[in-house]
């Protein structure tokens, strides 16, 4: 079986546009879930108990259903309701509903981890309290949460190739169109398993640069 | 003919040599004791003595033939012959104590179980765990672990028994009932060779004593020589030292 | 108003049925299957002298590649590859190839992890007490390893549940599907997808709390 990548790779710019796009819906509904699940996680913690149930709901009923299926209620579902909305707008609501549950687990969790012996410690040197979040919780929850932070964003930019489905022109819809019309669908697949490698990586390495600059702040 | 003898042997760590000019025999029945310093190459030379370090020179002769331990088969058979007891009790975490035991014998020495079982329990009895058979590791104490790794050791029914500082990881207070298992075993006439900080016990339970220092042996001899009258400057350096505390 | 048309007749709840059972037959086998190669991966991983560098490379590579690469992608791959192959497999072939190549590459890492979390000390001592590498891994380290990997593995197969949607962007009927099969015949579509996002729920949810059920125990029975 032989493989003909050149009108497949011809193609790069047109494949890298949908690249990008890919990355633009990632860290659109990665920055609106984290938003989102820090209120949750602000809820969870320091709330009234039918809050806390409420969003306990939502967290859980959002991490156990398929993003795929909820997008489909939010794209088919909705317009019965009276509300029509575009692909573009039910993936990225879709993507940062699911993602805000998730996002709301981890700084939960990062919360957590502070222990109370540090913040009665630095209570007695005699820290005011936006001193202690700020020289003793930020610093260590950031640091508690990276790993889990850095592998969600790896999570949902592999995740917005559903996207394709609605119709949406990111990387996966771009390499099927491709792929139907050189009728080199293997060989455009491959490249765009390659692409999407690549943008992991890349996040990776570039989130860990930034965590470690940003560990070394005094 | 000494039962393990140790010629000139050399062993290093990629370009830094460990162990250099090793002389040592162990004759049957005999208890020798290595000391010194911490990096003088004592647990080095059991642990190539076993097989798990590579020799770099020289050679070991066990019974008078000389271990090839390039040959994976010569290998296996001298751990057949010698048994080693560590100082972190390397007990399986999965096994309970009866079958920590038995399990080199039955499984790969393949003997049958009803050979085994009893001679384990024997030995199991001897340092004191008939008791515990059942137990898991997680839940002994340290010197009990320690104890149920001698019995392991010995289930292998060993020429040589070598013992890597066994008291070392131990609480102070389980150190004696570890050592008064030893000197138990030595007045039962089983070979050893030990390495221990422990300096009275050494003095007690051996029949020579070998100080090493940077890898090297400095002076070798009977435990009154070693501690009363040592020959080597160095040696009496290190023993006016741990005497003085 | 809802144009809800009728509710879900008998053999719309069959359908139903039908996908939800097709749904973890596909995650529960392609786990399976993806749990066996991927420990096998992982023994030969961690056996450094008796795996030749060449294979191990390949192993970390193939570990690195699958778990980067989105499903939608990987499926859309094993589908045309095996079209062009002219091999004449189903659809709900295609997909568990999918699933098992991925899932071994995700269970491969955790059967990694939980082999190395046993201590080199356990290894020492059999190893000074003649046992072979084998012996030693089938007496002493796996049983002490699936302990550690347990928890993560069953934790991936729940969680992969949800990733069986997207086969049903390649025809198979699993329970995404008969979300499209029931909009076409004239259900309302919010009551449909509701409906099955709640058996998602359904599936997912019981087995998740059960895991950690389990997750605890094992940790307690480690730390007696």
């Amino acid at each position: 079986m032989s493989l003909q990548f050149a009108p497949i790779l011809e193609q790069w710019p047109y494949l890298l546009g949908g690249a990008w796009l890919s990355l633009q819906i990632a860290v659109l509904a990665f920055a609106c879930g984290l938003l989102i699940g820090l209120f949750c996680a602000s809820i969870l913690r320091y709330g009234p108990p039918s809050m806390r149930r409420l969003v306990a709901a939502y967290v859980t009923f959002a991490t156990n259903t398929p993003q795929l299926v909820q997008i489909f209620f939010l794209f088919f579902g909705l317009p019965e309701l009276g509300l029509q909305l575009s692909p573009f707008a039910a993936v990225l609501i879709g993507a940062t509903f699911n993602a805000g549950a998730y996002l709301c687990e981890i700084q939960r969790a990062g919360f957590a981890s502070v222990s109370p012996t540090e913040l009665e410690a630095a209570e007695v040197l005699g820290f005011s309290r936006p001193q202690i979040v700020r020289y003793v919780i930020f610093p260590h929850v950031i640091r508690a949460m990276f790993p889990a932070l850095s592998n969600q964003f790896i999570l949902m930019t592999l995740g917005t190739s559903m996207a394709s489905i609605f119709g949406v022109e990111e990387l996966t819809a771009r390499t099927a169109n491709l792929g139907a019309e050189t009728y080199l669908s293997v060989e455009a697949f491959i490249v765009a398993a390659v692409m999407y490698v690549v943008m992991t990586l890349l996040a990776t390495s570039g989130l860990a640069a930034y965590g470690r600059m940003v560990q070394k702040r005094p | 003919m000494p039962l393990l003898e140790i010629t000139d042997v050399k062993a290093s760590y990629g370009s830094h040599m460990v162990l250099e000019h090793i002389n040592l025999h162990v004759d049957k029945g005999e208890v020798v004791s290595l000391i010194g310093p911490s990096g003088s190459g004592k647990s080095t030379l059991l642990r190539l003595i076993v097989g798990l370090l590579p020799l770099a020179g020289g050679s070991v002769r066990l019974n008078g033939g000389i271990v090839d331990y390039a040959s994976k088969a010569a290998v296996r058979a001298l751990r057949s012959d010698i048994a080693i007891v560590f100082q972190q009790y390397n007990l399986f975490q999965n096994m309970t104590v009866i079958d920590n035991v038995t399990i080199a014998p039955t499984k790969i020495k393949r003997r049958p179980r009803t050979e085994v079982e009893p001679y384990a329990l024997e030995l199991l009895a001897r340092v004191g765990l008939s008791h515990r058979l059942n137990s898991y590791p997680s839940e002994l104490s340290g010197g009990q672990q320690q104890r149920v790794a001698i019995a392991r050791a010995l289930a292998l029914r060993p020429k040589i028994l070598l013992l890597d500082e066994i008291t070392a990881a131990l609480d102070p207070e389980l150190v004696s009932e570890v050592l008064g298992t030893i000197r138990e075993l030595s007045s039962d006439g089983i070979t050893m060779l030990i390495v221990s900080h422990e300096m009275s016990f050494v003095r007690e339970v051996s029949s020579r004593v070998v100080f090493m220092a940077e890898g090297r042996i400095v002076e070798a001899g009977a435990p009154r020589q070693i501690f009363d009258a040592p020959l080597q400057a160095r040696t009496r350096e290190f023993v006016g030292k741990i005497l003085r505390h | 108003m809802t144009p809800a048309g009728h509710f879900f007749s008998y053999y719309d709840i069959l359908l139903l049925g039908r996908g939800f059972l097709t749904t973890l037959a596909l995650a529960l086998i392609g786990c399976l299957a993806g749990c066996a190669a991927g420990f096998a991966a992982a023994i030969l991983r961690t056996t450094h002298s008796r795996t030749p560098a060449p294979v191990r490379a390949a192993l970390i590579a193939y570990c690195m590649l699958f778990r980067r690469v989105p499903f939608l992608v990987t499926l859309m791959l094993v589908f045309f590859a095996i079209q062009s192959m002219n091999a004449n497999l189903s659809t709900f072939a295609v997909a568990l190839i999918s699933i098992f190549l991925i899932s071994t590459a995700y269970l491969s890492e955790i059967a990694r992890g939980g082999l190395e979390s046993v201590h080199e000390n356990q290894w020492q001592a059999a190893r000074a007490m003649n046992f072979t590498h084998w012996q030693t891994l089938r007496l002493v380290v796996v049983p002490q390893a699936w302990r550690v990997i347990l928890p993560p593995a069953f934790g991936f197969f729940v969680m992969f549940i949800k990733d069986t949607a997207l086969a049903s962007q390649i025809g198979v009927m699993e329970l995404t599907s008969a979300g499209k099969v029931l909009g076409n015949k004239g259900l309302s579509a919010a009551l449909v997808y509701g409906t099955i996002l709640l058996l998602y729920f359904l599936m997912s949810y019981p087995l998740s709390r059960f895991g950690k059920r389990v997750e605890g125990k094992l940790a307690a029975a480690r730390n007696h």
